[in-house]
Formats: structure tokens, C-alpha cells, sequence
């Protein structure tokens, strides 16, 4: 066998690092969900951060004469029954929203992530761990994270709390799902082999093959959050009433919609247009990084 | 068979519990002591010791848990604390509205989905087909409260065609029964009806290909035939199980649409309930709703197993 110097090896390598490159981009770029997901989800939190240092208006500045004013030239989206500015409410409410949205997000996975992993590698935590998942899972979402605002009170890290109680098992199961056939890989039965201690294998070898699922699973709980979030607060069981989120706009304009429909409408389409980012993201997500999956849909979806 | 039904009704039981276990701890996570948060500040300490000694508060904890779950098995959730009846009693005032409106909706959604996703099935990569998944893309995530304050503005205050709100009991005739069933049942049905579409038009994609369709193709039948009686039949089966195990979710749903068409359901009690802190209610509405979830998602497998066989041996 022909010796290979390190200086090809290098070279060869990075051609394969530069090929892989380029074909993700291929695919990135194939994919029209994706691109607009994450353009719309970009927008949406440029909106958030951005927003309050182009509006002219201040968040609570109330200004009677103002009340209900249609959308026009000055006040884009209208006003509400204070007279305060409606797009400027909608900017703070999407830092409040998609911040919910995000921490649950980010929250969950990593309980998840420990739960799952840990599940699949240790089989008597499995028993214990999975039959609470179970549990959790069994009872509607939504009504739990109403019992548990009404036990924990308003506040926007009570939902954060609440939601992250609801999410988390669904990600434990993937995670754990995942887990279990990376666990019976060969190179991990070789890594026990040469030693490696439980802790080594887990966090070096394990966590990175779930990444990709754990990834788009967060994008839909990034979702569900909003939509949670959201519904919690309009029905007057999530953040307190004098903070601007979507729900809490729109529970607002529920009270004043003969009246003022901008009020409840454009909350209403902001949670519509980031939930849909966010679906698009996830699915697009979902069909890049596993692309078995991406020709199972393609069978399921388009065949001829 | 039998073994199958068994064994699926004991694993059950372990979810049961730790559901049971959730639900009774719901009041343990207040700030402070459970009856001054159930009474408030204003309450004396001779008030708080009362309930503590009605509720037993005071009890060990795993007491508690054992009276409570020792009476919700005999099916006994316990006394209001604010309204002058049971818990059971209360629930079973305002399960029919909900149960209502969750039929209703799952109804609009089967009629509209079914014949959406054999269209789009049908005419895959038709214009048609796009239009059709796009709108259930776009349907899965409008929430339901938004469109239904849309539908109550347009069709109910604009239009006039449809009451925007209130609630007329099946008592008073089917017809004004349903009426005010319609704008909550499409709100709260849209999202199962894209989710439904999605699973009609996979399904029958995958049956549209299979030979047996070329058979009767070939044998000179009509298109409509071939379409209902030979392919929707073979892919009916896993559009049934979608429709039974998201049942429960609609009843949940449910919860959040009543608030805004003022229907008197469990989600006005359970919104009254917590603005009077009244726990016992509270955990009431999610033990019974969280039983009908997983009684539903037991019958549908159980259902499933004896209409495919295939399914009772893949679990053994």
C-alpha cells in the first residue's frame, strides 16, 4: 500500500469538507420552506429587537383623544382604547412572545435532552423517567399549563415555567428515541471496549448524533409556545395584563371588536405569521438534515 | 386478542397513576400554604384553620394524595369551594356543552377534509392540489381563538347569517342547537380538518398506486368507483385512527373557543374557577378531561388492533 503523505491527506479532506459545504447550500437553497421560513422568522425577530428604537411612539404613552384611531399615516396599525400606538404594542409584545417562545424552546430541549439521553443509556432510570413522560403527556397541554398558571400566578416566568412542564417530555421521548439506536451503534460498544467511561460516551458521542432531531423538534415547540403563550394570555391565564404579548393585545381587542377590529386583527396575524415561519423552518429543517426523510415525504407527498 | 386487550388496558394504569400524581400536586406548587392562597389576604387565621380542617390541608402529604385518589377511583372528586355543589356535579352541568361543540367541530372538519384530501390526492401536482395543501399548512397555524373572532366579526356581527355568541341546549331543538355550534365548531375544527386533509391525501396516495386500483381501472369502472368504493375504503384505516386519537384534543380546544362565544362549557368553569382559586375544580376538570383523552387513544388502539390484525403481533 502506497504511502499517503499528510499534505494530501489535508488536501483531500478539505476538498470533501468544500464539497460537503456545497452541497448543503444546494439543498438550503432547494428548499423554498425553508428560505421563507427563516427569512419571515429573521424579520419577525429583527421586529422584536429593532422596533422599539425606530418606533416614534412609547409603549404606554396614553393619549385619550388618540382612542381607537384606525390604521392611518401616523399610526400604522391604529390605536387601542387608551390611544396607545398599536404597532408600538405589537413590537414589545413580539420581544414578550417570541421571547416566551424561545426560552421554552431552549428550556425544554436541554431537560429533554439530559432526560432522553440519560433514559436511553441507564435502563432503570428508563422505567422511572419515561412512565413521568407518559404521564405528562397524557394530560392536554393546554389544560395543564392552565392549572399550573393557576396554581404558580401571572407572570411571564410562571408561563415560561408552565410551558416548559408541557414540552418537555415530548422532547425527552425523541431525544430518547434517538438515543437508543445511536446506543446500540458499534462504535459505542468499541468505545466501552477501550474504556471509556459513561460520562465520556454520553456528552462526546451520544448527544452529537441527537442534535439534528432535537433541533427541528425545538423549532416546533418554538411554535406550540407561541400559539400556548398566546392562548394562555388571551384567556387571562398567562402574563399579567399590563405586559404586551400577542395574547394579551388580542385578549384586549376580544373586549373592543365591534368597536376596533386592528386591535385584535393584526396580534392575531403576527402569531399567525410567526407560527407558520416556524413550521416552515422546522419542516425544512426536518427534510435537510435526514435526508431519508426528505424522500419518504417526497413518496408520501408527490407520487406519481 | 384477548391478551392484547389486556395487556393494553395495564399499561395504562402506570400512566394513570402518575397522571393522578400531576394533577393532585397542582395545588402543592401555590406560593404558601394552599387555603391562604384559596382564601386570600383577607382571610383570618381562624378561616384558614377551618379550611384546612374541611380540605385536610394539614394532613401529611401522601394522606392527601390517598383520600383524594381513594375517592376520584369511586368517582367522588370532592366539594366546590365557592359554588354550593360537587365537583362532580359541576362538571357534569358543563361537559355537555363542551362535548357539544368538540362533535361538532370534529364533524365540520371530517366533511371538509376528507373530500379536500381525495381531491388533492386525486389531482396531485394540480393546482388544485397546491391550493389545497397550502391552505392546510396555512390552517395549522391560525390558532383557534384568532379565526374565531374572525368568523364571529364577519359572519356573525357583518353578515348577520350566523348568532356571534351564547349557547342554545340540544333541549330547545337540534336545529337552534347547531346553530350556535357552527362558528365555534369551524374554529375550533380548522386545524383538525389540516391535519385530517394531510392524512386523507398521503393515504390515498399511497392506495392510488397499488394495483388493485389498475384492476378496477382496467376493468372499465367509473372513476367515483374506483375513487370511494375501492381506494378511500383501504385508506380509511389511518385516517380513523388520526380522527380518534385527536378527538381529545379538540375537547381541549374546546376550552379556549367557548371563552369567546360565551358557550356556559367546562372552559367557563374552569376560567371561573381559577379567578376564585377554587383548586378542587380545577383539578377536576383536568382529571375528567384527561381521562376521556386517554380512554379515547385506548379505544382507538384497541379498535385499531382488531380491524388489522398485523397490529396485535407487531406488539407482542
Amino acid at each position: 500500500m502506497a504511502a499517503i503523505n499528510s499534505e494530501e491527506i489535508n488536501q483531500l479532506s478539505k476538498r470533501l469538507r468544500q464539497e460537503q459545504r456545497s452541497l448543503l447550500l444546494r439543498r438550503v437553497r432547494s428548499s423554498y420552506g425553508l428560505l421563507i421560513g427563516g427569512v419571515l422568522l429573521l424579520f419577525i425577530i429583527a421586529l422584536a429587537l429593532l422596533g422599539p428604537l425606530l418606533s416614534p411612539y412609547n409603549l404606554t404613552g396614553m393619549t385619550v383623544i388618540n382612542r381607537f384611531l384606525a390604521p392611518s399615516g401616523t399610526h400604522w396599525l391604529g390605536t387601542d382604547e387608551f390611544g396607545r400606538d398599536l404597532l408600538t404594542r405589537i413590537i414589545y409584545g413580539a420581544q414578550v412572545s417570541m421571547g416566551v417562545g424561545l426560552a421554552v424552546a431552549l428550556i425544554s430541549s436541554a431537560l429533554g435532552l439530559v432526560i432522553g439521553i440519560y433514559s436511553a443509556y441507564y435502563k432503570a432510570l428508563d422505567h422511572i423517567l419515561m412512565r413521568i413522560c407518559d404521564g405528562l403527556i397524557a394530560i392536554p397541554g393546554i389544560l395543564l399549563a392552565i392549572a399550573l398558571m393557576a396554581a404558580l400566578g401571572a407572570s411571564v416566568w410562571n408561563v415560561i415555567i408552565a410551558l416548559t412542564i408541557v414540552f418537555t417530555p415530548g422532547i425527552a421521548r425523541v431525544v430518547r428515541s434517538t438515543a437508543l439506536v445511536v446506543r446500540e451503534q458499534t462504535y459505542i460498544e468499541a468505545m466501552h471496549a477501550q474504556g471509556a467511561s459513561d460520562t465520556r460516551i454520553i456528552w462526546r458521542h451520544i448527544v452529537p448524533n441527537t442534535l439534528s432531531p432535537l433541533l427541528v423538534q425545538a423549532t416546533f415547540v418554538f411554535a406550540e409556545a407561541i400559539i400556548s403563550e398566546a392562548a394562555l394570555s388571551f384567556l387571562g391565564a398567562g402574563v399579567p395584563v399590563d405586559v404586551p404579548s400577542w395574547g394579551s393585545i388580542l385578549q384586549a381587542g376580544k373586549l373592543v371588536i365591534y368597536k376596533a377590529w386592528w386591535v385584535a386583527v393584526f396580534p392575531g396575524i403576527m402569531i399567525i405569521l410567526s407560527v407558520l415561519s416556524l413550521n416552515l423552518l422546522g419542516d425544512g429543517l426536518r427534510d435537510l438534515l435526514d435526508p431519508r426523510v426528505k424522500q419518504k415525504v417526497k413518496r408520501l407527498w408527490s407520487r406519481k | 386478542m384477548f391478551a392484547y386487550i389486556i395487556k393494553r388496558l395495564l399499561s395504562a394504569i402506570p400512566v394513570l397513576i402518575i397522571v393522578s400524581i400531576a394533577i393532585f400536586s397542582i395545588i402543592h406548587l401555590t406560593p404558601g400554604k394552599p387555603a391562604a392562597t384559596i382564601l386570600g389576604m383577607e382571610a383570618s387565621q381562624e378561616e384558614i384553620d377551618a379550611l384546612n380542617q374541611e380540605m385536610g390541608y394539614n394532613l401529611p402529604i401522601y394522606e392527601q394524595y390517598w383520600n383524594w385518589v381513594s375517592h376520584a377511583v369511586r368517582g367522588d372528586l370532592g366539594d366546590s369551594i365557592f359554588m354550593r355543589q360537587t365537583v362532580g356535579e359541576a362538571i357534569a352541568g358543563h361537559i355537555g356543552p363542551t362535548l357539544s361543540l368538540a362533535l361538532v367541530a370534529q364533524i365540520i372538519a371530517i366533511l371538509m377534509a376528507i373530500p379536500f384530501g381525495i381531491i388533492a390526492a386525486y389531482k396531485r401536482g394540480s393546482l388544485a392540489d397546491v391550493t389545497l395543501s397550502g391552505i392546510a399548512l396555512a390552517g395549522m397555524a391560525v390558532p383557534s381563538f384568532m379565526l374565531g373572532l374572525i368568523l364571529m366579526l364577519v359572519v356573525g356581527v357583518e353578515l348577520r347569517w350566523l348568532p356571534n355568541s351564547g349557547y342554545q341546549p340540544l333541549s330547545s331543538g337540534l336545529t337552534e342547537h347547531l346553530k350556535y355550534l357552527i362558528l365555534p365548531g369551524i374554529s375550533l375544527g380548522m386545524i383538525q380538518a389540516a391535519l385530517i386533509t394531510r392524512m386523507t391525501r398521503s393515504s390515498m396516495l399511497e392506495v392510488l398506486s397499488l394495483n388493485f386500483i389498475k384492476t378496477a381501472r382496467s376493468k372499465g369502472l367509473r372513476e367515483t368507483t374506483v375513487l370511494l368504493k375501492h381506494a378511500f375504503r383501504n385508506a380509511f384505516l389511518p385516517i380513523l385512527t388520526v380522527i380518534g386519537q385527536t378527538f381529545g384534543t379538540l375537547i381541549t380546544g374546546a376550552v379556549v373557543v367557548e371563552t369567546i362565544f360565551t358557550i356556559p362549557g367546562l372552559g367557563q368553569l374552569i376560567l371561573n374557577s381559577i379567578d376564585r382559586r377554587d383548586f378542587p375544580v380545577i383539578q377536576g376538570i383536568v382529571l375528567v378531561v384527561t381521562l376521556i383523552y386517554v380512554g379515547l387513544n385506548l379505544l382507538v388502539d384497541l379498535l385499531y388492533g382488531i380491524i388489522d390484525p398485523r397490529v396485535r403481533l407487531d406488539r407482542k
